[in-house]
């Protein structure tokens, strides 16, 4: 019954098939894809039926200083399984990446949170304000160099 | 003769009798009926994650108290377990039990509440809210003989739980576990087949099990759905692989269905909780682990629990200092507050506060 | 010197006035006499209702407090009975607020406008034999005249604060009451119908049989048309906490919410006294001679009990739901009870015109069965209307895990 998690170098395979030069790189636990082609790894990634995640667990945003990582938690009720995904997006001003708001809709607050406190800016994504702060704040409070 | 409309927008909260604190939602009616909402958040926001990047491990305990407050206990277990993953280690069997028994504990008070106020909303004047009440403060006292604390518990640690439970604590355990049923079905023979409530919840705002997967929406939400997802079962954390429990899940999807679930989960918390009693034995309650931890640099760990509001995950990122470099709370109120509008819309307004009474989001984790 | 009331007179009826009024004929002047008498038997009323309302608020949260598993206020005096004097001392220490966009004059007519029509409906009460302060001969009419003017200081309130919860209040009130005011009128025309006349003190004199048993039809109607009027649960919309706040009062404060909330419980007790009067044979009972007063007040506080029992027990309808309850079940309800109350005066009434109480007897037997078979016809009509048949398979995504669904 326990959920199986699907390793990096297993997801790097099969991702790598349809999407040949989408994976940047896997460890043990993630597979670590290109920032600019987030948008079409996540509709494989739930499309997919070898992968099937349809669910959306959490997007988190690392604040790396030099770079940021995003990381999303993956979960496939059908089969079972779980999946880390990352993508490392390098500089500190005028960040984008896709957004994944039309594949998850889950990904709606969360990617306005990131946004809000850390500063990634998503594109596609509808409403893209911020979300805890007031419209007007300045900077975004979740990064290392703020305060 | 016409006569001329037009929509009125109103600003439901953040100063509102039921929104759950300090939510504010923009809805825009039509008479009665909603076409357009918006929701605002922030009003409650402490920078919790932010905070959490300052204390070391054991001090953010505290924090997670304060994130939903009405299942701090459950808060406190998501963390742990995100920083015994860190760590690598797994804490004493009698510290996994008193975990669940806890959770479990705290489970039936978060789902008391939900309930209560989902009926209060129905406009129900706070009657079957104190019998949950009732029932609450029992729970709290036993809280209180654990910890020091009814609210803010802080019972848990990495690696274990705070302390072992006093000597008075089993006995009054017991007092509660055989007086609780009789007081559960009082509520329920109040609520369950409340003509007036089946009429105002039946078939009123349904989610369909895809769109619920799709918006990432968890915990009792989701099984109202049709979908029979626990992280209990799926990914059986502290004790829960030794109990037996079943996973109540909803076949109309509609707010009375989001109802029922929890009164039944009351039911299966209370089943797990008399295993564990059973099943409890004596031994150390919590590892020997240095006061400050300092996990290896690199390390990350997402754990997660099945909260009373859904699925409450804590991502942590380890620098190898005495504070997680990052700590990202996923938490279950904000993340099913997605699906809103599509609860909201078409709907009349009495319907509204009784969608979001459905969802039961605590503005303390929605903000954070 | 002696002045004499003429028989025809609406104050002769009541005993307690031609006393007042021959004590005092014999220092006043008749006239003067006439009003003062009547001065007195006013303050009485005024302050009666006024003390009613603060009885009742009390009473209704020291219940609500037992049926809750609560104590109620008990600090103030015994048994917390000064609460209510406490309540209006803080009330009328408050700020008396008026909003910026609000029009002065109409929101300030509100609270009045709100206790007028109840304590006007207070005069045509029997409270004992011989005891109304007009027997009037139109006073069932007169009753529902003066009970809809409410209406009309629910909505200027809604209106005149410019605050669109009390809008909203103000349009789902008005929507309720005007709905409501049909089976209303249409049950107590069975009630006029058996007693042959719209005097309140013939109705009471009339039931030898209270009417409660005569027509439990036409008891069930009037008494949730009153809930309805009266804003209480399940009927409550009008000032839904839950959902607009406090609905067409929401913006009123201080000594205005404290006299909107007097009408409010005033309203129970006289409801609640009408019911008493029209449906439980008011004074009547044994020794009514002497003990009708208390009769009364025991009947009136039965009935606010239940008023009390029902607000703390159900949760509030929908909007469109009562408009469907109103239309689709107390109508139908009230206009089968009309035909047959009316049928059976048409063949049960003797030479005389005059229902005994053996025909009393007989309509019960009839009416009881009735209204059982009635309510369960279109109980089980109006349920299916609202029922949803969404079942639909769940999705058991995870296969072996054991599952209870909702049945």
């Amino acid at each position: 019954m326990a959920i199986q998690h699907v390793t990096g170098p297993e997801l790097s395979e099969l991702l790598s098939a349809a999407l040949p030069d989408a994976v940047a790189g896997y460890d043990e636990t993630a597979v670590w894809v290109h920032p600019a082609q987030i948008d079409a790894v996540a509709a494989r990634l739930k499309d997919d039926p070898a992968l099937d995640f349809r669910f959306l667990n959490s997007i988190s945003a690392v604040d790396f200083v030099e770079y940021f990582d995003l990381v999303y938690h993956l979960t496939s009720l059908h089969r079972q399984s779980c999946a880390i995904v990352k993508a490392r997006v390098y500089g500190r001003d005028d960040l984008s990446v896709p957004s994944v708001y039309q594949v998850w809709r889950g990904a709606d607050y969360q990617e306005r949170e990131i946004w809000d406190l850390m500063g990634v800016h998503f594109e596609g994504h509808p409403n893209m304000k911020r979300i805890m702060l007031w419209e007007g704040f300045e900077g975004h409070p979740l990064r290392k160099d703020f305060l | 003769m016409t006569i001329r409309t037009e929509p009125m927008t109103v600003n439901v909260g953040p100063q509102h009798p039921s929104t759950h604190g300090v939510f504010r939602v923009r809805i825009t009616f039509d008479g009665e009926e909603i076409v357009e909402v918006e929701p605002v958040f922030g009003y409650l926001h402490r920078g919790t994650e932010k905070l959490a990047e300052e204390r070391n491990y054991v001090q953010i305990v505290t924090l997670t108290d304060r994130l939903d407050y009405t299942s701090s206990m459950i808060n406190n277990q998501a963390y742990c377990l995100a920083v015994e993953k860190l760590l690598g280690v797994e804490p004493p069997p009698r510290a996994k039990y008193l975990r669940t028994l806890t959770a479990e504990l705290q489970r039936i008070a978060s789902h008391l509440i939900a309930v209560g106020f989902f009926v209060q909303e129905l406009g129900a004047l706070g009657t079957p809210l104190m019998y949950g009440f009732r029932s609450r403060e029992r729970i709290l006292e036993l809280f209180e003989m654990l910890c020091g604390a009814r609210i803010t518990v802080s019972y848990m640690r990495p690696g274990g739980v705070f302390a072992d439970a006093p000597r008075e604590f089993w006995p009054a355990l017991d007092r509660f576990l055989s007086d609780f049923p009789g007081e559960f079905a009082e509520m329920e023979q109040l609520l369950l087949e409340n003509e007036i409530l089946m009429v105002r919840t039946r078939g009123v705002s349904p989610l369909p099990p895809e769109i619920a997967v799709n918006s990432s929406v968890s915990g009792p939400v989701l099984r109202a759905s049709g979908v029979n997802w626990d992280w209990r079962k799926q990914e059986p954390y502290d004790a829960y692989d030794a109990v037996e429990f079943d996973v109540p899940v909803g076949a109309n999807w509609d707010n009375y269905d989001r109802f029922w679930v929890r009164m039944q989960e009351v039911h299966q918390s209370l089943r797990i909780i008399n295993q564990c009693v059973a099943q409890i034995e004596p031994g150390p309650v919590r590892l020997d682990l240095p006061l400050v931890l300092r996990p290896a640099a690199g390390r990350e760990a997402y754990g997660r629990v099945e909260a009373s509001k859904g699925e409450l995950g804590f991502y942590l990122v380890s620098d190898g200092g005495i504070a997680p470099y990052r700590c990202k709370i996923r938490s279950p109120s904000l993340i099913n507050l997605t699906v809103i509008e599509h609860l909201l819309l078409g709907w009349k307004l009495a319907d509204m506060i009784v969608s979001l009474g459905s969802v039961d989001i605590n503005m303390g984790e929605v903000d954070r | 010197m002696n002045c004499q009331l003429a028989p025809d007179n609406i104050l002769y009826g009541n005993g307690l006035y031609r006393l007042l009024y021959d004590a005092a004929g014999t220092l006043l002047p008749c006239w003067l006499a006439y009003l003062a008498a009547g001065l007195v038997i006013i303050f009485i009323l005024v302050n009666g209702v006024l003390l009613g309302a603060a009885v009742i608020t009390w009473t209704e949260r020291r219940l609500l407090g037992r049926f809750q598993n609560r104590v109620g206020p008990n600090r103030w005096g015994p048994f917390g009975l000064l609460q209510p004097i406490a309540d209006l001392f803080k009330l009328l220490t408050k700020e008396d607020l008026t909003p910026a966009g609000a029009d002065r004059i109409v929101f300030a007519l509100v609270p009045i406008a709100m206790v007028a029509p109840l304590i006007l409906m207070t005069a045509v009460i029997p409270f004992a034999q011989n005891t109304a302060l007009a027997s009037l001969n139109v006073g069932v009419l007169y009753l529902l005249a003066i009970s809809s003017v409410t209406t009309i200081a629910i909505f200027m309130a809604g209106w005149s604060s410019n605050n669109r919860y009390a809008m909203f209040g103000a349009a789902r009130a008005v929507a309720v009451l005007i709905s409501y005011e049909v089976p209303v009128v249409l049950s107590l025309l069975g009630v006029v119908m058996v007693a042959g006349s719209m005097s309140l003190g013939q109705v009471v004199e009339a039931q030898a049989l209270p009417f409660l048993l005569v027509q439990p039809l036409a008891f069930f109607v009037f008494l949730a048309g009153m809930s309805a009027e009266l804003n209480r649960t399940p009927f409550d919309v009008a000032e839904a906490e839950s959902e607009i706040i406090a609905g067409y009062h929401t913006e009123y404060s201080g000594i205005k919410f404290a006299l909107i909330q007097a009408a409010e419980f005033g309203g129970v007790v006289v409801v609640s006294a009408i019911v008493a009067t029209l449906f439980l044979g008011g004074w009547s009972g044994p020794l009514s001679e002497y003990l009708g007063w208390l009769w009364f007040l025991l009947k009136t506080g039965v009935v606010v009990f239940l008023f009390i029992w029902i607000r703390a027990t159900y949760p509030r309808l929908r909007i469109d739901q009562i408009m469907a309850f109103s239309w689709k079940f107390l109508l139908p309800l009230s206009l089968i009870n009309l035909l047959a109350v009316s049928l059976e005066v048409f063949f049960l009434r003797g030479e005389t015109g005059q229902l005994t109480a053996t025909d009393l007897g007989i309509m019960t037997g009839i009416n009881l069965v009735l209204a059982v078979a009635a309510i369960a016809f279109f109980g089980n009509l109006i349920r299916r209307r609202v029922k949803f048949e969404t079942r639909r398979p769940a999705q058991n995504v995870v296969p072996g895990v054991s599952t209870i669904e909702v049945s």
